[in-house]
């Protein structure tokens, strides 16, 4: 156990990879000598030199494209894309090629692929800067998506993602950087990839990922001084969905808020509350609510930025209303 | 000085030839504005007035004023997140300027684009690009509609020498050239990509070859120098207006600042920033407006007095403007009605 910020977690994950096999390789836009845009990178260029950590030009297509093709032929690349959004730009990559590609081949091969890419509002760089990037790549089969909200996660999904032998995309989150928390390196004693309870609870579930998850601690504090106990579940891997915790937690609390950082059409919460509803019918008392972005983009303006964000209050005023 | 320009562009023009005294005053005009509207933003971000990024254009303002003085009222203009400069240039309106990177509601978009997303449409000025390379196809897609309309509008469309690595940068360039579309592509050559100096990501530094690869004429010019600027626009722009189709322009620039507000610029190497400060356009021009005797001291001291003047109360008045009030914004979303 050691205790180090969300970012230090990623730097951390990365270098013990590229020293444990000498198959991995970081490629990204000022990855290197730069150490990242987000310094997610820092130090590892002097340590493993330009050829393990490679600067890109900005050619996202090309380079998210060669992950793949180094994927197949014997490598572990790693990618930096920076901002979640530009998984627009190569998104025929991801989704048309990288998740599809093994099942194509009759599942004869593997596509070994980490893509990370740092998303999510709050640090006002407007609409195309703030999406988390999550609901863009959560549906699709052959890809896993993983979501840390702590340093712990930062780091062991990050190990684990460039371990797996399937194509794993890591949401990371620019508003959580700085966060500070203890990381556990002994992979014995990583949790199982699914949903994870960070507070128990009896009288609500409230289901969270990335920084929503600390919204959603600060919450349960607030409604804790009003009498009422929320269960708070990170929701941590998005693809492949394992349901059951969410569903546990219902059955003993009968209410479920989800708060995301996306929009309320299509956000991952319409499919838990879905999976919640459909399992334990029986035992939800109250209708689910979601708390999520509104139906427009991040606005740059502070005032509208802070607004549109799902807040403390906001997710506290939704379970004072559900009660 | 003014040897270098000619150098790079192969010809040697007097401003007065191509501006003409009103227009010289035009043009140091607009190099003013746009350097103290940016260091005025500068100082806005230490202040506090300005959250999350902004991307300046310190050392690159005669790309901007000498690409805009070549275009007509009618023409289309589609920029990046470091485009200040041609919306100032083509005459955005300064305090709504600063009011939307202040993020108040009397900003160009009411504070919902800031830094990154000026734009009016009155003065042509489609869009602000923060993906690179998003704005080129646009700027082609505007040259249909200039070509389809028939009365010789243009589309121009800025990008920096990174841009030149992505797809749209080389499917824009082809579609442009293979349909004759009257775009000019203005190349910001400023020698680097965020912290990557250019050679480390592109396998040439002259990137005016790539222009070739098109079949599309390209030029090199001196960006730093306004007059070449202009020069070599006038004659990409004629060529657009008269259907013979696209020019690609590499100006050669320097941008003095950062990439953004958190880049201190360490990636340079000992002495070259200040040998590009001794090639500023601004005062490269002002030089050159005093041998030829087309302004005297006087007069040019006047005029910078007039802009900081001007900068500073657009900023001020700026800063009063009201918050955007919270509330629905679908209207800002969709045109037409949601409801059925
Ligand atoms: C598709 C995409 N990839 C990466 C970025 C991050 N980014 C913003 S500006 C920039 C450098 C662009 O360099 P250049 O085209 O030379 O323009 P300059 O900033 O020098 O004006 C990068 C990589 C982005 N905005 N969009
Ligand atoms: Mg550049």
């Amino acid at each position: 156990m050691s205790t180090i910020t969300y970012r230090e977690a990623i730097v951390r994950a990365q270098r013990e990879a590229l020293a444990a096999d000498p198959r991995v390789i970081l490629m990204g836009e000022d990855i290197g000598a730069a150490g990242g845009p987000f310094k997610t990178t820092e130090g590892l260029f002097e340590e493993f030199g330009p050829l393990r950590v490679r600067d890109t030009p900005i050619s996202e297509n090309a380079f998210v494209g060669a992950a793949m093709g180094m994927a197949l032929t014997g490598y572990r690349p790693v990618i930096e894309l920076m901002f979640a959004d530009f998984m627009g730009v190569c998104f025929d990559q991801i989704v048309n090629s990288i998740a599809k590609h093994r099942f194509m081949c009759g599942g004869k091969v593997a596509v070994p692929v980490t893509i990370r890419a740092m998303g999510g509002g709050g640090v006002r760089f407007g609409a195309q800067h703030s999406q988390t990037g999550e609901t863009w790549v959560y549906q699709f089969p052959g890809l896993k998506v993983f979501c840390p909200a702590s340093p712990a996660d930062a780091y062991l999904m990050l190990r684990q993602a460039i371990d797996d032998p399937d194509p794993v995309i890591v949401l990371e989150h620019k508003a959580m950087m700085a966060m500070k928390g203890e990381i556990q390196t002994d992979a014995g004693r990583w949790p199982a990839q699914r949903p994870q309870v960070v507070r128990p609870g009896r009288d609500v579930t409230l289901v969270a990922s990335l920084a929503m998850v600390r919204r959603a601690m600060a919450a349960a504090d607030a409604l804790a001084a009003q009498g009422i106990q929320a269960e708070v579940i990170d929701l941590r891997v998005l693809r492949p969905l394992v349901a059951e915790p969410i569903i546990d937690s219902v059955t003993r609390t009968g209410a479920l808020v989800v708060v995301e950082e996306n929009h309320e059409s299509g956000g991952w919460g319409a499919e838990i509350v879905a999976r919640a509803l459909t399992a334990a019918f029986d035992y939800i008392d109250k209708p689910p609510v979601r708390v999520t972005l509104p139906d427009w983009p991040m606005p740059y303006s502070p005032a509208l930025e802070d607004a549109a964000v799902p807040s403390v209050q906001k997710i506290v005023d939704a379970v004072l209303a559900q009660h | 000085m003014a040897g270098k320009s000619s150098e790079a562009t192969g010809r040697v023009v007097s401003i007065a030839s191509v501006l003409g005294a009103a227009g010289a005053r035009t043009a140091y005009e607009k190099l003013l504005l746009i350097r103290e509207f940016e260091n005025k933003v500068y100082d806005s971000f230490v202040a506090g007035l300005v959250q999350g990024t902004t991307h300046l254009c310190q050392g690159q303002e005669a790309v901007s004023v000498g690409t805009v003085m070549a275009l007509r009222d009618d023409d289309y203009l589609t920029y990046t997140y470091r485009g200040h400069g041609p919306c100032i240039a083509r005459g955005m309106d300064l305090e709504g300027a600063f009011a939307e990177i202040f993020g108040r509601s009397t900003g160009v978009s009411g504070g919902l684009g800031g830094s990154m997303h000026l734009t009016d449409m009155q003065l042509g000025l489609l869009g602000s690009f923060a993906i690179v390379g998003a704005g080129l196809p646009v700027a082609v897609g505007a040259g249909i509609s200039a070509r389809e309309r028939g009365i010789g509008q243009v589309s121009m469309t800025w990008f920096g020498d990174g841009a030149t690595n992505i797809g749209a940068f080389h499917e824009s360039m082809n579609l442009a050239a293979v349909w004759k579309l009257p775009v000019i592509f203005v190349c910001e050559n400023n020698l680097y990509g965020e912290y990557s100096p250019i050679l480390s990501t592109t396998p040439m530094q002259d990137l005016v070859v790539r222009a070739s690869a098109y079949a599309m004429p390209g030029v090199v010019v001196d960006g730093n120098d306004v007059v070449a600027v202009l020069d070599a626009t006038r004659r990409a722009v004629a060529r657009a207006r008269a259907g013979d189709g696209p020019t690609f322009i590499e100006c050669k620039t320097y941008r003095q600042c950062g990439h953004s507000r958190s880049d201190a610029g360490k990636y340079r190497p000992p002495g070259e920033l200040d040998a590009w400060m001794e090639r500023d356009p601004i005062v490269l021009f002002r030089n050159r407006l005093l041998a030829e005797g087309l302004l005297d001291k006087a007069g040019l001291a006047a005029t910078e007095q007039r802009v900081r003047e001007e900068v500073q109360a657009a900023a001020a008045r700026a800063a009063e403007g009201p918050w955007p009030e919270v509330r629905p914004l679908h209207d800002a979303t969709y045109a037409g009605t949601l409801t059925a």
